[in-house]
């Protein structure tokens, strides 16, 4: 069955490159000395340490619980100690360090007794408390924690198989191998949200993936059928385009809802998770596996390119040696070369986000020619696939101008790198806007802060006004007080005067000299 | 009709910017961004109006019948400076939205020579009342057209990649040159005129 | 020659008269432009400009009683845009080296809890009481290090705010000079 299919506009055609990695199955790696596993694994959700320094875990024991609604856990990787609790490099673009928990693995690779939970016959809340234990975030490289997208209810379920970027394959290795755990997937996520409809979309340069998904889809486990019930699942191919992998291009693509960047998707009914994730949540609910590994493709400049089911904590170093990483690399990426970024420290460990590392060497990715002036050619417009005028949102980032870049709709940008890719002046374009949008962040903070020292140094002001004035008013209080009873004590004194008066008029030879001195008095 | 080409001369022909050279100072100063321009441009129509009518009564009035017409600058730079004053007041007291966007740029137009100039030149030209006041409005609106114009040149020079020498100044009086060469081609208007 | 007199005093007593009347009768209460002015001003509240805090110094500023560059956490940055905001004069501050903001961190070892601190800081950044150990609250510290010199045991030291991935910047792109010829 073919669905209509819809065409947004923009995007480009880059060379894929996925033959290198795609063709060799999907392998194991052995176990380095050393697992590092950051508590932070993406932007958002973090886990709190459950461990200390000696403890033996088991392989998917719980580590790091998670910390507040949005937090995800995190597992051991596998059996063996904990060595240290302390800061590492971690897979950013920054190169900072982050808290994180080094294991030193025993070589047994023991697991923890599995607990599946049967999406049947288990309540709703149970199942998505069980993703988050499970540690399972958004597996195509935005890391955004799944249990908060399988809350919500919604119509259609997008299922993201697309992988626009070029030389990433790990989706599409993981499509042909294990269909079947994705398809299961897919359907306890149906299930969740209550969705009658899910869509697998696969772009048509990976014909083995679509077949897989077609024969698994036709021969669901019992379990997956029976929690799609009524609904329907239904695998599309889609044309090749990057940045079709993009969920709301995809969304487009699939349904031809074109979502407002500033809306999210929930609004239109729909909700999107990656193939990976799919199969993450499978593995985690039916077969009672946390996340404890992940598929990276590794390609470009090495001996053995290929997808690795690597586990989580290896540093990336020891990822990249295993793979026979040539000597004339000049850098590595993680992300795919048009949204990823070039890795400050090869120290860093694999996380839950890391997609695909790409040794660079020359000949592969030979070094940029120098930009030179943009003549507003318009190219950028043209690619752009969400409607923006990247060459307005350049001149504006280039010139500081921030508030001509957000009037020009900066943050609706995706970072895709369209612009970049066809900008026949070879300007950097990303870059600029992420400069900009970073600059922007910053200084609204610098500005919520500036707000909120304000509104403190106010209150302090007028607490303090307010103490002055209350002491103010208790010591004139007193004073009245002080007052009065002088005045009372004067009156008395008064009286008694009087009375000694009266009583040297009654005997004035007696008192002569003594009353004008008790007249002064009063 | 003779009403209409006033104003038209006065915005397009003769702009008092570009073609008459008057007003530099605020023109380079406030045409730095869009918003400051317009801000500045409103206050001088404003101002400009007002202080051509008045000028045209102080000149009609007190200096032709009394033979002053020498005193010309100096009665009108004093008018122009009170109009401007009590102009600010007024707008601070009755509007503050308006005071919000005109506020700074009023004290501003006090030393704007073309805010002189235009009264000095009606009078020359022995305008009536309303031909001054139409001039006096028609050129504001074309200070305030070369302002906005270069406001808008300006916002885009700054990401422009102006050579090392010609940064700043240089490359913007460069551009006010050229904008002025542009407005001489509204001179071809006058062909109508006859 | 009289009458060129008698008719310019006339005009300016007149005008005199009206505005001095006008500034009377249209005489506005309070300073919206110390409002504005306050909103630049970066609100560490460190009294380095001599004003007890940012909203004193604002409104000395629209009153005309002081220069616009003595805030130092703001830099040349704050000064230029209150340059803009006023229409006067930018001037730099001189050679001053842009801080990369710190905040006040108590060594809670040696503090003997004498409140002087908390009495100092104008943001009510720092806890405790009398005899008690105190800290600070460095999401509220504005870094103006007014609680360092009424300290008798010198525990309070200004540390760096530590780099995250949300307080991170990308830096500004460079590119290689374009080889001509």
């Amino acid at each position: 069955m073919n669905l209509k299919i819809f065409t947004p506009r923009g995007g480009v055609h880059p060379d894929s490159h996925k033959t290198e990695s795609s063709e060799t199955p999907i392998r194991h790696v052995p176990m380095p000395p050393r697992l590092i596993i950051p508590l932070i694994q993406g932007s958002q959700g973090s886990a709190r340490t459950i461990v200390t320094v000696g403890d033996k875990v088991l392989k998917g024991q719980c580590i790091g619980e998670a910390e507040g609604a949005d937090g995800t856990s995190i597992h051991a990787p596998t059996s063996g100690t904990v060595t240290e609790i302390g800061r590492y490099p971690m897979a950013h673009p920054s190169g900072l360090s982050s808290q994180s928990i080094v294991i030193e693995p025993d070589g047994e690779n023991h697991w923890i007794t599995y607990e599946p939970l049967d999406p049947t016959t288990a309540n709703r809340d149970e199942l998505i408390l069980r993703i988050q234990a499970s540690g399972i975030v958004g597996m195509g490289g935005a890391v955004f924690p799944s249990h908060l997208k399988a809350r919500s209810k919604i119509n259609t379920l997008v299922i993201n198989g697309a992988e626009c970027e070029p030389w990433m394959t790990g989706d599409d290795r993981l499509m042909r191998e294990r269909a079947a755990n994705i398809v299961s997937g897919a359907a306890v996520l149906a299930h969740l949200t209550g969705a009658q409809q899910t869509l697998i979309g696969i772009e048509d340069n990976k014909p083995e993936a679509i077949a897989a998904t077609r024969t698994a889809v036709d021969d669901m486990e019992p379990v997956a059928r029976e929690c799609l019930g009524t609904g329907k699942m239904t695998v599309i191919v889609v044309p090749t385009r990057y940045p079709t992998g993009e969920r709301k291009q995809l969304i487009h693509v699939l349904t031809g809802i074109e979502i407002p960047p500033s809306d999210r998707v929930t609004k239109f009914g729909i909700q999107c998770f990656n193939v990976a994730t799919a199969h993450a949540v499978c593995r985690a609910l039916l077969h009672g596996e946390p996340m404890v590994s992940r598929i990276v493709t590794v390609t470009g400049n090495v001996k053995r390119p290929g997808n690795y089911e690597t586990p989580l904590g290896m540093p990336i170093a020891d990822l990249l040696a295993f793979c026979g990483v040539k000597p004339n690399t000049t850098h590595v990426l993680m992300g795919g070369p048009m949204m990823g970024f070039t890795l400050p420290n090869l120290d860093a460990p694999v996380t839950k986000g890391c997609n695909c590392l790409i040794a660079a060497s020359k000949e592969l990715f030979p070094p940029p020619p120098s930009e030179q002036p943009c003549i507003r050619c318009g190219e950028c417009v043209d690619a752009c696939p969400v409607n923006l005028q990247p060459f307005e949102l350049y001149w504006a980032s280039r010139a500081k101008n921030f508030d001509g870049a957000k009037y020009h709709r900066l943050f609706d940008c995706m970072e895709c790198g369209c612009c970049a890719y066809v900008c026949p002046a070879h300007i950097p374009l990303v870059d600029y806007f992420r400069y900009a949008s970073s600059e922007i962040r910053a200084r609204d903070e610098e500005q919520k802060a500036a707000d909120q020292a304000r509104m403190r140094f106010e209150f302090r002001s007028s607490r303090l006004e307010r103490e002055k004035a209350e002491k103010s008013a208790r010591l004139a209080a007193r004073a009245t007080e002080t007052r009065t009873k002088s005045a009372a004590d004067a009156a008395l004194i008064a009286a008694a005067a009087e009375r000694v008066n009266e009583q040297a008029q009654i005997e004035p030879s007696l008192q002569d000299n003594a009353a004008p001195l008790y007249d002064q008095q009063t | 009709m003779g009403y209409l080409f006033i104003v038209l001369s006065a915005v397009l022909v003769n702009n008092v910017v570009f073609v008459r050279i008057l007003g530099m100072c605020p023109f380079m100063g406030t045409s730095k961004k869009l918003e400051t321009a317009i801000g500045m441009g409103l206050a001088t129509t404003f101002v400009l109006t007002l202080g051509s009518g008045a000028s045209y009564l102080i000149d009609h009035y007190l200096l032709v019948p009394f033979d002053l017409t020498y005193l010309r600058a100096l009665a009108f730079i004093v008018v122009i400076a009170a109009i401007v004053q009590l102009t600010e007041l007024i707008i601070h007291k009755v509007s503050p939205l308006l005071y919000q966007v005109l506020g700074i740029y009023l004290p501003l137009i006090t030393t704007n020579c073309a805010v002189l100039g235009i009264p000095l030149l009606s009078a020359e030209l022995s305008y009536d009342l309303l031909e001054s006041l139409l001039f006096g409005f028609g050129s504001s609106v074309g200070f305030t057209f070369a302002l906005i114009l270069f406001a808008g040149l300006r916002e885009r020079m700054d990401g422009a990649d102006v050579p090392l020498a010609l940064r700043g100044v240089p490359i913007i009086m460069m551009t006010a040159g050229f904008m002025s060469l542009a407005f001489m081609g509204f001179a071809g208007l006058d062909r109508f005129h006859h | 020659m009289l009458a060129a007199i008698l008719i310019m005093t006339g005009i300016a007593l007149v005008l005199g008269a009206t505005l001095g009347y006008a500034a009377v009768y249209f005489k506005v209460e309070g300073n919206p432009l110390a409002e504005q002015i306050d909103a630049i001003l970066p609100q560490t509240q460190c009294a380095q400009c001599g004003y007890p805090g940012c909203k004193p110094y604002a409104e000395a500023i629209a009153k005309g009683e002081t220069e616009i560059n003595l805030c130092t956490p703001g830099g040349d940055d704050n000064t230029r845009k209150l340059a803009e905001l006023l229409g006067r004069e930018f001037k730099p501050r001189g050679a001053l080296v842009e801080k990369l903001k710190t905040v006040a961190l108590i060594d809670e070892q040696t503090c003997i809890g004498c409140t002087l601190c908390i009495q100092a800081c104008p943001v009510d950044a720092i806890i405790g009481s009398s005899k008690q150990m105190h800290t600070v609250v460095s999401r509220y510290c504005t870094g103006c290090e007014l609680c360092l010199p009424p300290c008798p045991v010198d525990c309070i030291s200004m540390v760096e705010e530590p780099r995250t991935p949300q307080n991170w910047r990308w830096k500004y792109p460079v590119t290689g000079l374009r080889v001509v010829a």
